[in-house]
């Protein structure tokens, strides 16, 4: 379980102070797939970035099962991290190092010997299918590959949670659907806990069974998915389900439109 | 042209080489620790701290803003103290490694912080300290920006070991000015320049052949 509480996160900026998080609490259940949703500027990435500390909240507490990553420094708070993957919008993967290398890292920093490593590793790409692509670098791969790497890379140290930010933001709706299938089939075998932080509906559809709605740094409606489409309660939320109407008739017209050229 | 020509513009270059080859060793060495440093402790960095960030990047600017000719003056005890002489090569080493270490470490600063700060962050997600950063993703993710100013410098410093030359250090530049400029001989001072050329033509040529066999194995088209 992640028990979030009490968080706030303050940036100085030109124009005064800004409050991206603001005494927030929420609560996240063990093995659940929890979609974050917001606006641009509501605080969700700060929100997903405090959860491991990228970030330091100015007060408030997180608390990861029994550990309250809060509370830790240094290295206690670096064998914290090694429980708790991240992917990125941007993958952000190291260019000078294969895909092999790349997810061998996290590894190599948690001081694992050299047969356990090449073992585990190639455990996970099999998982992500890549296998086939062990000792390319990164730039010879799509978005969906480099982002498959991602999640391998922060699979390997079996965590308990995956925080993604953003994780499919620059991917192409097919892709996307990929990279959702592979995060949901993760939680299925492994029974981890996933967090989206997303602006993306579809995201919250394909996979998520609950959400949280944030808006000025606020949680301002928490339910299940089906909830937040069917009874749209936040401002935001009803804001978001107005959109992806529009959206999918929109969609729905551009399909027909490709398919009548094929 | 006269026969003691290539005897005269061997031993230069062979002086030349000397200095250059000790003192871009030194230099980066130092500049690498200097860069290094100034990278950990910025604010932000993964060795946050302010008090010796100052101090670093203080000394930097103040000894890169003498003129290197009155920095080799100044280095004269150093270099006594060091080496036990102040003439020749070897004490020529000692004030080019000292003069040329803070360019150095500024452009090792900035090829360090071309690296995307994604990368330090995804680094720090799985648990990387901040000696993993610095030596397992910083350095390695700038390593073809890093050859690259690396082989400006050491083309600068082929510069200063002529300056140097001025003023009692040997090699193709103390040749250049005590035959070809002070008794007139033409023929060594073209030479010299010659020779000079050709040695920064094959440091520029070495260095981009090291960045690019980096950037096509990085890089290499499917």
């Amino acid at each position: 379980m992640i028990a979030i509480s009490n968080l706030s996160k303050s940036y100085k900026t030109a124009s005064g102070v800004f409050k991206a998080l603001n005494k927030l609490d929420l609560t996240i259940e063990k093995g659940d797939i929890y979609g974050i949703i917001g606006f641009s500027g509501a605080g969700k990435s700060t929100l997903v970035r405090c959860m491991n500390r990228l970030e330091e909240p100015d007060e408030g507490a997180v608390a990861i099962g029994d550990t309250v990553i809060t509370e830790l420094e240094g290295k206690r708070l670096r064998e914290a991290r090694q429980k708790i993957g991240m992917i990125f919008q941007q993958f952000n993967l190291l260019d000078g190092k294969t895909v092999f290398q790349n997810v061998a890292f996290p590894l190599k920093v948690a001081g694992r010997d050299k047969a356990f490593i090449r073992k585990r590793v190639t455990e996970v790409l099999e998982m992500v299918q890549l296998s086939d692509k062990a000792g390319h670098y990164p730039s010879q791969l799509s978005g969906g590959q480099k982002q498959r790497v991602g999640i391998a890379r922060a699979l390997v140290n079996e965590p308990d949670v995956l925080l993604c930010d953003e994780a499919t933001s620059a991917l192409d709706p097919q892709t996307t659907y990929s990279i959702l299938e592979l995060l949901q089939s993760i939680n299925q075998q492994l029974g981890l806990t996933v967090v989206l932080i997303t602006h993306e509906l579809e995201v919250l559809q394909h996979i998520c069974n609950n959400v949280a709605v944030i808006e000025q740094g606020e949680i301002v409606e928490t339910g299940t998915v089906d909830q937040f489409f069917l009874n749209p309660q936040s401002d935001t939320a009803r804001r978001f389900v107005n959109i992806v109407e529009r959206y999918r008739q929109k969609r729905q017209l551009a399909v027909e439109g490709v398919g009548a050229g094929i | 042209m006269r026969d003691d020509l290539f005897e005269l513009l061997w031993e230069g270059l062979r002086e030349t080489l000397y200095m250059l080859v000790w003192s871009s060793f030194f230099a980066i060495l130092l500049g690498m620790l200097l860069g290094i440093t100034l990278v950990a402790t910025e604010k932000g960095g993964v060795l946050e701290n302010r008090p010796i960030h100052k101090v670093v990047s203080l000394a930097i600017n103040g000894v890169r803003s003498l003129p290197f000719i009155i920095l080799i003056v100044l280095l004269i005890p150093v270099a006594r103290w060091v080496v036990g002489t102040s003439l020749g090569p070897t004490a020529a080493v000692v004030s080019l490694s000292i003069g040329a270490a803070p360019f150095l470490g500024r452009i090792v600063e900035s090829a360090l912080k071309e690296v995307a700060p994604g990368k330090v962050e995804a680094a720090k997600s799985f648990g990387a300290s901040p000696l993993d950063i610095l030596f397992r993703v910083l350095i390695p993710e700038a390593l073809p920006a890093l050859v690259r100013s690396l082989t400006i410098a050491v083309i600068a410093i082929t510069e200063l070991t002529a300056v140097a030359g001025a003023i009692g250090a040997g090699g193709l530049g103390s040749l250049a000015i005590r035959f070809g400029y002070q008794r007139f001989r033409e023929d060594i001072l073209f030479a010299t320049v010659i020779v000079i050329i050709l040695l920064v033509q094959v440091l520029q040529w070495t260095g981009d052949s090291i960045a690019r066999s980096i950037n096509r194995r990085r890089y290499k088209p499917e």
